[in-house]
């Protein structure tokens, strides 16, 4: 067993992991942030995306040792400090871009971090960067929504007429 | 203009606020204290006789505690089948016992031969290495016809063969619908694919089992769509716990698609080891674990034939489907290919005659079940490609060959046993056609067409049945269930309302939506309305969720309830005003005397309820709770047409969405953003049906699409943005709400619109693809341009 300390969601903490520990174990396990969901075992599902010093990285493709010292956001993190919802939980809410809501924090982590990188990005750039996050509930149709409203952006209504 | 609260309003969820900050309870973030860890050793063989597990060097792993095989549950029940099929030559379908660890022998990839339980995880899938098999590899049965020959390897060595029934319906018609074929002017005819899908809930399934030697009482935390027929098939017929001293509880489940109505041999395993280890014991499907042990879905292999007179008039259908059961009978298996398929073959079409013939068949596969649809999505697909297929044998328009044959009279007794209520096909084409601009297609097309892309327009009907019932019909059909639902309605003493409900929600925000129904039935604020689902210990015997039940069946049981409360709520009011119980309205909350302004508000009369000062009680009892059970008279008909509009690229076979358009008529509706929802991911799961997901198998049996990296999901960039529209209503006539049902249109109604449009895409480039099997991959589709 090893010790390893890190930042989550503002505040210090440490733990005895083995070698083996995954980040999204140690966070479930360890801390009982059970916020970030397994949803595979082959890093394609996305449901555990956490931001890692700024970063979002699948909380099942790296160790818990690797990331000592880190600073690390969990979807438990990311409300406002009043307790609201923060800007893109807010938008989930608003157009439903949630039902069974064991996708979601992957979805609004990695939301999260498209809109910092590009702050209005357009729908096609939102489906593409969510291409590493599996949802089979909401058809994307409003999570699709969601970010591009908490972008600050409207999708056009879908049209059969010509492009 | 939409209402603002109440029936009708798009409120936002109330559930969404825990999900969306990681509080959220699913059954993985229940750990219970002093808690065991489970691991299955899975058969990576398809079929195999079980010579020795020889589990000693597993047993004195770090923190083993014990290693179960099939021999400890010699004596323990069977998983049993909750539908028995009657063949058509009278006889019971073929019933194998399902074991809870493999007895004897592997049946498929994935079937559990030992179960390690340890301290931790990590030691129990550790200690599941040292375990050593010796098993003898027998002959595979994948392929359905291949199972059902002569002298085929038998998946049960105890049964005839692979043959679980031989279905016909309806069989008294079977000799009428041969002659309507011979006397047709015109058959056509198509074989096809159903292909094998998994469900895939982003949930694994979870099961923790816990034991109170203090009570005697077994507590099963488990990822179910309905907790209550858990407790009943699993306590009654599997372990032999009376339900009274056995609590299920399915706390937050992510998803469940079908996948999650059955019970598991882990539900039952993780029960029954908590009892024998007197300490709890959990287990947490991995991804892999679950394609290989969850239930799959669809599986058919179909031969239509649509016979049609000299004017195009519908004037007979006849089918033969082979359907996978997989190597045991999953809990509802057997009824998915013929009670939830045969009886929706006549669609939204007057044809006189129709004949359903299906064999259900054993393979070495995973067990085949219910998936998004189960049955109907089957019944939809064959019925509008043979249609499709038939207007361009005919040389005539797709839209008016359909409008021609649609039924336009209701009530409407169809050939294969079932009564539509109402409906409106013609509306919901009409509606579907503003939506879609189809004189603007062929200036789409030509777009394309520049673009060096061919471009297609596939549109279809379907018609769903929801809400399965009546118990007494079904019970005679061979349902070893009621199809029932219940709610009781407390209100407490200062007014607020809980409801416990027998439905469960995994997605469809019932803690919303049926928390308008009860609100605007009284008339008070929503938030003073709580609902509560998905624990036997405090919820009213109930069927759960699944057939887009739970509106038109759970939402009528709670209406009724509330009804009785509101008829006892006036009692008390007239006492309290001194009036007439008839002249006592109830509006916004609040109790008048018609004709007067006496008024009593609704705590008011909640009060006295629980604190009977001033109260009649020679007359009735103190409290206000009431319980209902609600058994629905028939099915209900959601109906309409969709459409899709695709680009194929010539040179790759690649097919995109370019568009797609939804237009359903649900009945009454409730709460329209959850009810768009619930199209937009039943439109995500048809299309990933038709253009990309399938469960594979090779010839040994080995399952090749185990992970996401092999099974197709559909991904955000595969999707375009969808056009739904649910103007068109005709109300339900026979529940109190006017409800249909809204979770499967989506996933039943879009896989033929799919492959309509990409055969339309082909044909305008003149080839002669007259139908591909889904997923309409860019092989599949660049090989049958090759082709033709």
């Amino acid at each position: 067993m090893t010790r390893v300390s890190m930042k989550v969601n503002g505040k210090d903490v440490a733990g005895e992991v083995e070698g083996r520990t995954l980040l999204v174990d140690f966070l479930r396990e360890d801390l009982r942030l059970t916020g970030t969901h397994v949803g595979c075992d082959t890093s394609q599902c996305g449901a555990c995306v956490v931001h890692i010093d700024g970063q979002p990285v699948k909380a099942c493709t790296i160790f818990a040792m690797e990331v000592e010292g880190a600073d690390i956001t969990t979807i438990e993190g990311m409300a406002n400090e009043d307790g609201t919802l923060g800007v893109i939980q807010q938008a989930f809410q608003d157009h439903h871009g949630l039902q069974c809501g064991f996708c979601t924090p992957g979805m609004v982590m990695a939301g999260a971090a498209l809109l910092k990188e590009n702050p209005k990005p357009t729908e096609k750039e939102v489906r593409q960067y969510l291409e590493g996050n599996i949802c089979r509930c909401t058809g994307y149709h409003n999570i699709v929504k969601a970010i591009m409203a908490a972008s600050g952006q409207q999708v056009d209504p879908p049209a059969m007429a010509a492009e | 203009m939409p209402k603002d609260s109440g029936i009708g309003a798009p409120q936002k969820r109330r559930e969404d606020v825990r999900f969306l900050t990681g509080k959220g309870r699913y059954t993985d973030d229940i750990n219970v204290h002093g808690q065991l860890y489970v691991h299955f050793l899975r058969s990576d063989m398809a079929h195999g006789t079980i010579n020795a597990v020889n589990t000693a060097e597993a047993e004195n792993m770090p923190g083993v505690v014990r290693v179960f095989t099939g021999k400890d549950f010699e004596g323990v029940g069977s998983i049993p089948c909750g539908w028995l099929i009657t063949d058509r030559f009278g006889e019971p379908m073929q019933e194998p016992p399902h074991p809870v660890l493999a007895q004897g022998k592997v049946r498929h990839v994935g079937d559990p031969i030992a179960a390690v339980v340890a301290e931790t995880y990590a030691q129990a899938r550790d200690a599941a290495e040292a375990i050593e098999l010796d098993i003898s590899e027998l002959p595979v049965v994948v392929d359905m016809k291949a199972a059902l020959k002569d002298g085929a390897t038998k998946v049960h060595d105890d049964l005839k063969n692979n043959l679980c029934y031989d279905w016909g319906f309806v069989e008294e018609n079977r000799d009428a619908v041969a002659k309507a074929m011979d006397e047709a002017a015109h058959v056509t005819t198509l074989e096809l694919v159903n292909n094998r899908l998994v469900a895939n809930p982003m949930e694994p399934r979870v099961a923790v089992g816990e034991y109170s030697q203090a009570t005697d009482e077994s507590t099963l935390y488990t990822t179910s769509q309905n907790p209550h027929v858990i407790r009943l098939l699993m306590g009654a017929f599997v372990l032999g716990i009376p339900e009274h001293k056995l609590r299920v509880v399915a706390p937050d489940v992510g998803g469940g698609f079908g996948s999650k109505i059955y019970h598991y041999a882990e539900e039952a395993f993780c029960t029954f080891a908590a009892r024998q280890l007197k300490r709890p014991v959990k287990w947490t499907s991995s991804r892999s674990e679950a394609f290989m042990s969850d239930a799959h879905g669809r599986d058919h292999v179909t031969k239509i034939e649509l016979a049609l007179d000299a004017e195009n008039n519908f004037t007979a259908i006849r089918t033969e489907t082979y359907a996978n059961m997989g190597a045991y009978l999953s809990t509802f298996a057997p009824s998915i290919p013929t009670w939830l398929h045969g009886t929706l073959m006549a669609g939204n079409y007057k044809t006189p005659l129709i004949y359903v013939n299906v064999k259900a068949v054993f393979t070495n596969t995973v067990p085949v079940d219910a998936y998004r649809g189960a049955g109907r999505p089957e019944a939809t697909f064959q019925l509008e490609r043979v249609i499709d297929k038939a207007a361009r044998e005919l040389g005539v328009d797709p839209v008016e060959l359909r409008r021609q044959n649609f039924i336009t009279e209701f009530p409407y007794a169809t050939p294969v046993a079932v009564e539509y209520d109402t409906g409106d096909y013609n509306a919901t084409m009409d509606r579907l056609l503003e939506m879609i601009d189809r004189d603007g297609f062929a200036a789409r097309r030509q777009a394309s067409e520049a673009k060096g892309k061919l471009r297609g327009l596939g549109i279809n009907c379907y018609i769903e049945a929801c809400g399965i019932a009546p118990s007494n019909l079904v019970g005679q059909l061979g349902a070893r269930a009621g199809l029932y639902e219940s709610a009781t309605v407390r209100v407490n003493a200062t007014g607020g309302i809980t409801v416990m409900t027998g439905s469960h929600s995994h997605g469809q925000g019932h803690e919303t939506s049926f928390a308008q129904v009860v609100a605007d039935m009284i008339g008070i604020d929503e938030n003073m309305v709580e609902i509560s689902h998905g624990d036997t210990a405090n919820t009213p015997m109930g069927m759960g969720t699944y057939g887009s039940r739970s509106l038109a069946v759970g939402g009528s049981a709670m209406v009724r309830a509330t009804e009785k409360i509101i008829a006892k709520a006036k009692k008390i009011a007239a006492h309290l005003m001194e009036a007439s119980e008839g002249d006592i309205e109830l509006k916004d909350g609040a109790f008048t005397v018609a004709g007067t302004d006496k008024s009593v508000a609704w705590g008011d009369v909640t009060l006295a309820a629980y604190v009977p000062h001033n109260y009649p009680l020679e007359e009735i009892e103190p409290g206000l709770e009431e319980t209902a059970f609600y058994d629905p008279s028939n099915f209900t008909y959601p109906a309409g047409a969709y459409a899709c509009e695709v680009e194929v690229d010539p040179e790759t076979g690649h097919v995109t969405v370019e568009s797609f358009a939804a237009a359903d008529d649900f009945g009454n509706i409730v709460n329209p953003m959850i009810v768009e929802g619930q199209v937009h991911g039943g439109l995500a799961q048809g299309i990933g049906q038709a253009l990309l997901e399938n469960c594979s198998y090779d010839e040994d049996g080995q399952l090749i699409s185990a992970s996401y990296m092999d099974y197709a999901m559909p991904r955000a960039d595969d999707l375009p943005m969808f056009a739904v529209d649910h103007s068109v209503h005709t109300p339900c006539t026979h529940n109190p709400l006017g409800v249909k049902g809204c979770g499967e249109a989506g996933a039943i109604g879009s896989p033929p619109a799919v492959v309509n449009a990409v055969v339309d895409a082909l044909q305008s480039a003149g080839k002669n693809v007259t139908h591909i099997n889904m997923p309409l991959t860019p092989s599949r589709v660049w090989a049958a341009m090759q082709g033709a």
